[in-house]
């Protein structure tokens, strides 16, 4: 049973936070479901289904469906697979609708990493019985060069360069500069991006995406509950998930598990990259974005440098219009989890709500990537395909 | 804690993980192979992760392979390089390259394993150029 066209996002809220020194973290989630649901027009009383991830404190959504009063929820997950979850779990609020278990979905993410940094709260570990644990972390792996790393193959293999690289920041801070909200506002260079310090070779300051407080939430809802609401609704036509690993030591970091990922949700969706009028694609790290663009077939694997190059992710300007909020690049990367994020910008294409200057014309057809976990090791993929109404 | 810097080695040495560091505090590179199916894998498992066999053992590793990808952690103090080194025997694995002049390291260097003190009378593989 496939989920095209059964289920229905009706309402979004991105936390206008940035900082949240005065939030705690189940505050911040519940002021997420409180907008979130209020912008699709629905009570906390109509949720019958409630999706988290890692970032939840405790049980998850034993503890933040009590926290918050969801008294009638009778469907749960907490599938975590880092920043990418909250695609996935668009993805299994779709499934869950259309099979029928429940028809009010809610999903939040919540994060204060700027505030527990300042407050000197340890920053989390990663669980010492991971089983690769003892083989890498003596070595230092940190999020950055296990990114740059990959940066760092690809130009190897298919001469991609810094510069090219330094377009997705680019592009990402045209957008943000509409944004009010946005982390950073300023629009940047290729210059400004090249000559940034050098964080991880190749990887400058301005490859990096922003450290924010805040997150974000989506409500959706069968076809049914979609039509009793006022709210313009965005169609799920497809998604997809998969992970991507080491592979027992076969190691290739030229590639995501967007290249499975992507296929199963255009498939699903009925459509092909170049239907796709908008894409978020998940830009921890500029070279994300890039093999992102490759992997799911927007270009040809190797030819990401060529595609991103003189204003091609711009909006107004380029072919392939990204992250017009801004991206976790400019605007937000709640948690250091941005794939919620790249939900909510794909929704306000599709309703044409974006800001004015970067809001695509006619985008009935945009895309929502997110890569959770480490490019340059191990992650979760998943990809979803949003429409219009008569997408 | 900056996520810059590198931590102290903590090596975690389990049931699984036990001859590894012990084959590297005797100066032995030692990968996991696969009596059924002949492949190696890397990190060790007990149970194949190519054909599920449990018929693993650690076989010495000739302590040679070239860099595949690598990155110099440059805010860290001293900056240090972490890299993948595929082994001639066909696995890669995450390393570090020490002793060398940072800014001539290559993807396609040729590279030799040298074990560094991990405290407790343990030792961590690390390269250096071949």
């Amino acid at each position: 049973m496939g989920i095209n066209g059964k289920s229905y996002i009706v309402g979004i809220y991105e936390h206008p936070c940035r900082a949240a020194l005065d939030k705690t973290l189940p505050q911040l989630h519940a002021e997420i479901a409180k907008g979130a649901l209020a912008d699709a027009g629905l009570s906390k009383d109509d949720v019958d289904a409630y999706f988290c991830a890692g970032d939840a404190p405790g049980l998850g959504p034993i503890n933040m469906i009590e926290y918050m009063g969801l008294n009638n929820v009778r469907h749960m997950d907490s599938t975590e697979t880092g920043g990418s979850s909250y695609i996935v779990h668009v993805n299994h609020a779709a499934q869950a609708i259309a099979a029928g278990h429940c028809n009010v979905a809610l999903i939040t993410l919540a994060g204060r990493p700027v505030a527990d940094a300042k407050e000197g709260k340890p920053v989390r570990y990663y669980n010492q019985q991971a089983p690769d644990f003892p083989f890498e972390m003596p070595y230092g792996p940190n999020v950055t060069n296990m990114y740059a790393m990959c940066a760092m193959r690809h130009m190897y293999e298919y001469g991609t360069t810094s510069e090219q690289l330094a377009w997705i920041k680019v592009a990402a801070s045209h957008h943000a500069q509409h944004n009010e909200q946005a982390r950073l506002h300023d629009v940047v260079t290729v210059e400004d991006v090249v000559n940034s310090p050098m964080i991880a070779d190749p990887l400058h300051r301005l490859d990096c995406c922003v450290i924010t407080d805040g997150g974000g939430g989506i409500v959706m809802v069968s076809p049914e509950v979609a039509k009793s609401l006022k709210r313009t609704r965005v169609k799920v036509l497809g998604a997809g998930e998969a992970p991507k690993h080491l592979a027992a030591g076969q190691v290739d970091l030229t590639y995501s598990g967007a290249c499975w990922s992507g296929p199963k949700a255009f498939a699903e969706a009925g459509v092909t990259p170049t239907d796709i009028k908008y894409a978020s694609i998940y830009d921890s790290f500029t070279i994300t974005v890039l093999e992102t663009l490759e992997d799911l077939g927007f270009c040809k694997k190797g030819e990401g440098g060529k595609f991103v190059s003189d204003g091609n992710l711009i909006s107004g300007v380029g072919k392939l219009p990204f992250n017009t909020d801004g991206g976790g690049l400019c605007n937000n990367h709640p948690g250091n989890r941005g794939g919620m994020t790249k939900v909510l910008e794909a929704v306000r294409q599709v309703r044409g709500e974006a800001h004015p200057k970067v809001q695509v014309r006619n985008c009935d057809i945009a895309l929502a990537h997110g890569t959770g976990g480490l490019l340059g090791s191990r992650m979760g993929s998943a990809t979803v395909v949003l429409g219009s109404e008569d997408a | 804690m900056s996520t810059d810097q590198k931590s102290k080695i903590n090596l975690v040495v389990n049931s699984e993980s036990k001859p590894y560091w012990e084959g590297a505090a005797k100066g032995q590179l030692l990968i996991r192979t696969c009596n059924a199916c002949g492949k190696a894998h890397h990190y060790p498992r007990t149970i194949c992760p190519h054909c599920f066999s449990d018929d693993t053992a650690f076989v010495e590793a000739s302590g040679n392979g070239v860099i595949y990808s690598y990155s110099v952690t440059r805010q860290a103090k001293p900056p240090y390089v972490i890299a993948y080194v595929t082994l001639d025997e066909g696995v890669t694995m995450l390393t570090n390259i020490v002793d060398c002049e940072i800014d001539r390291i290559r993807i396609g260097q040729k590279v030799r394993v040298k074990f560094s003190e991990a405290g407790d009378g343990y030792a961590l593989p690390v390269f250096t150029s071949a």
